[in-house]
């Protein structure tokens, strides 16, 4: 009788639809009329921090695997962005002035006399498209494997994640002749011929970036309505009843840490077209740490939570540090501990105990069969 | 890894010969045989610290013997890993409630429900017609069929019990482990228990761990008696009874 109720016959639900349409209305339309060209740029890149937020609520929030080193697969998508930006802007006849002409400048500086190898195929933007997901990936996919087959999990996982992080910054920082060094890819001109430095430019990537960050929302949304997302909650909660339920726990947990690394990356990916520029300071330690925080403000079991945390905490962060620079960092460490300790749930737990249940209540919906919204008292009669 | 699977093939169900575990030089279980026949009901008890969860985590790969074998129809089951071994037919609850109690009582079932177990199969797994009335099927055996879209975690302990003995029984092992069903329950709650019992184990093969001598007396077609992780009587309840060691080391007290 009541099995039936829970059955969905398409993975979105009608207020579903309705958050994710709240979603686009906000960020397409609302935005884009409230904002001038510069900051409507600046949330362009916000929203890039939400793809990895988004991939946080899966991995962190659903499955329980802590990543502290998102800002490697954010980084890896954006160098493979700014990789092609960079063959592309290092023209023969851009660069007729350097020693070797036709590659890009800071090889040039380095004594570099001829393209690396792993560079050659940043010629083409179908491989680069293809690399900015699949490379990280892949990455993801190496150390998932290497770190959940042997059951690492919990805090040694985040650790090793963060050292990750770390060794990958020192790479790019320590290989300048193949990277750019500490100063990173920069003076990113045109993309196949457009020039992505105009206004009109920013205004048509932010538009593309909001499309994708909608598109990864919905596929975020059809994995967890899958029996794969409810493994993921399951895994989280009680990994052993899943293993002796027929499941390589391992398999899932690499499928999910492979996800959020490619929704990392196409982030990444939009934000060195939308800033122009890639560095090392947004692949290192402080910025995973960063990406966990913006999902744990959101709400890390929320999709659309983590979004508008991303949005939320970095609209905070430019008004605060263009007042008071020396505070933005105790004023998110703040945040941090008081989500921790007053909200584990984030904006979305809020939203999910005082506002959702009045909105029910203002559109006369009574409460639909939730599931656990029924009181433990009510059922004591069935079990004598 | 293993010293070489050396169990002959015999007709049982699961023939466990030569088991032995070391903790650091402590033997848990030491050179332990057991034979379950199909359909029989075996019941393992022993004082503490007998090594009874420790041969159950054993036959499920939880825990890798250091000698011995494990046969399951046929199969050794030493050297494979636990799904691999649940989806051989063996399933295995746990002492307390392993449940996920973030999950509704339909989800928990849904889950173990053994189709769609590849990352792949998950993602394309349809909550179809069939799938619906197995879980609503089993959710009945199990008394839970008003609790479908209740949250875990809000049900009682001896709900909680019935959930996973459920979410092995949609699975449909060919043996079924549990490890002190009927531990904390209320008295009524036992008795039903031990209904339910008679009535899952049709058509398979169960091995309980128990203390409960009025529920072993219920159930059990045989018992085995551990301690110090060695097998000191097995037979009939009755038999078993009379035994001088059994008494002295675990029913005398």
């Amino acid at each position: 009788m009541s099995g039936t109720a829970s059955v969905k016959t398409f993975f979105l639900s009608r207020k579903d639809v309705v958050c994710i349409l709240i979603l686009a209305v906000v960020i397409m339309v609302v935005f884009p009329l409230a904002f001038d060209n510069f900051r409507l740029n600046l949330v362009g890149k916000y929203i890039t921090y939400a793809f990895v937020a988004v991939g946080l609520v899966m991995c962190w929030g659903d499955a329980g695997i802590l990543s502290l080193g998102q800002g490697i697969f954010f980084g890896i998508g954006g160098y493979a962005m700014a990789m092609f930006l960079k063959l592309e802007a290092s023209s023969p006849e851009n660069t007729k002035i350097q020693s070797t002409p036709g590659i890009p400048d800071f090889m040039d500086w380095n004594q570099l006399t001829a393209l690396p190898w792993f560079w050659q195929p940043f010629h083409s933007f179908t491989f680069t498209v293809f690399a900015v997901v699949a490379v990280p990936a892949l990455l993801a996919l190496v150390i998932g494997l290497a770190m959940f087959k042997r059951r690492v999990g919990g805090t040694y996982f985040a650790i090793i994640t963060q050292a990750f992080a770390a060794i990958l910054t020192i790479l790019i920082i320590g290989q300048q002749g193949y990277t750019g060094g500490v100063n990173g890819m920069t003076d990113l001109r045109t993309l196949m011929g457009w020039d992505i430095r105009t206004d009109h430019a920013k205004y048509v990537l932010y538009f593309i970036s909001c499309l994708l960050l909608i598109g990864c929302v919905v596929f975020a949304y059809w994995v967890r309505a899958s029996k794969l997302g409810r493994i993921l909650v399951a895994m989280r909660d009680k990994e052993d009843r899943v293993r002796f339920s027929g499941y390589d726990v391992a398999d899932f947990k690499v499928f999910v840490f492979c996800l959020a690394a490619a929704f990392a990356a196409i982030g990444g990916a939009m934000f060195t077209l939308q800033v122009g520029f890639m560095s090392p300071s947004f692949v290192g330690i402080i910025p995973s740490i960063e990406f966990v925080i913006l999902c744990a403000v959101g709400g890390r079991t929320s999709v659309l939570g983590a979004v508008y945390g991303a949005l939320l905490v970095n609209f905070a962060k430019t008004t605060l540090s263009e007042s008071f620079p020396q505070l933005w960092l105790l004023g998110l460490g703040a945040l941090f501990i008081a989500v921790v300790v007053l909200f584990p749930d984030g904006l979305a737990g809020l939203y999910r105990t005082w506002i959702d249940p009045r909105i029910d209540r203002l559109l006369g919906r009574a409460k639909p069969e939730i599931t656990g919204s029924i009181p433990p008292a009510e059922l004591t009669e069935t079990t004598r | 890894m293993n010293a070489a699977p050396t169990a002959s093939n015999t007709d049982f169900l699961l023939s466990v010969e030569g088991l032995t575990v070391s903790f650091d030089g402590f033997k848990a279980v030491d050179d332990l045989s057991l034979y379950v026949d199909r359909n029989e009901i075996r019941v393992i008890i022993g004082p503490n610290g007998a090594g009874k969860t420790t041969v159950l985590d054993l036959i499920c790969g939880r825990t890798k013997a250091t000698a011995g074998s494990i046969k399951f129809e046929q199969t050794e089951l030493t050297t494979m890993k636990e799904h691999q071994i649940v989806r051989a037919g063996v399933g295995r609850k746990f002492q307390n409630p392993s449940i996920y109690e973030d999950l509704t009582v339909f989800e928990n079932l849904e889950i173990s429900y053994p189709k769609g177990r590849s990352v792949f199969g998950a993602l394309m797994f349809q909550r179809d017609a069939t799938v619906r009335a197995r879980v609503m099927e089993i959710a009945e055996t199990v008394f839970l069929q008003d609790h479908l879209n209740l949250r875990a975690e809000y049900l009682s302990h001896g709900q909680k019990q019935w959930l996973e003995i459920g979410m092995l029984l949609i699975q449909d092992p060919a043996l079924l482990m549990l490890d002190e069903p009927v531990a904390g329950m209320s008295v009524a709650e036992r008795k039903k228990t031990a209904e339910l019992l008679q009535r899952i184990i049709q058509n398979r093969s169960v091995l309980v761990i128990e203390h409960d001598m009025g529920f072993v007396e219920d159930i059990a077609h045989k018992v085995t008696v551990l301690h110090q992780g060695k097998v000191i009587a097995e037979g009939s309840m009755a038999h078993v009874k009379q035994d001088p060691r059994v008494i002295e080391v675990y029913l005398g007290h």
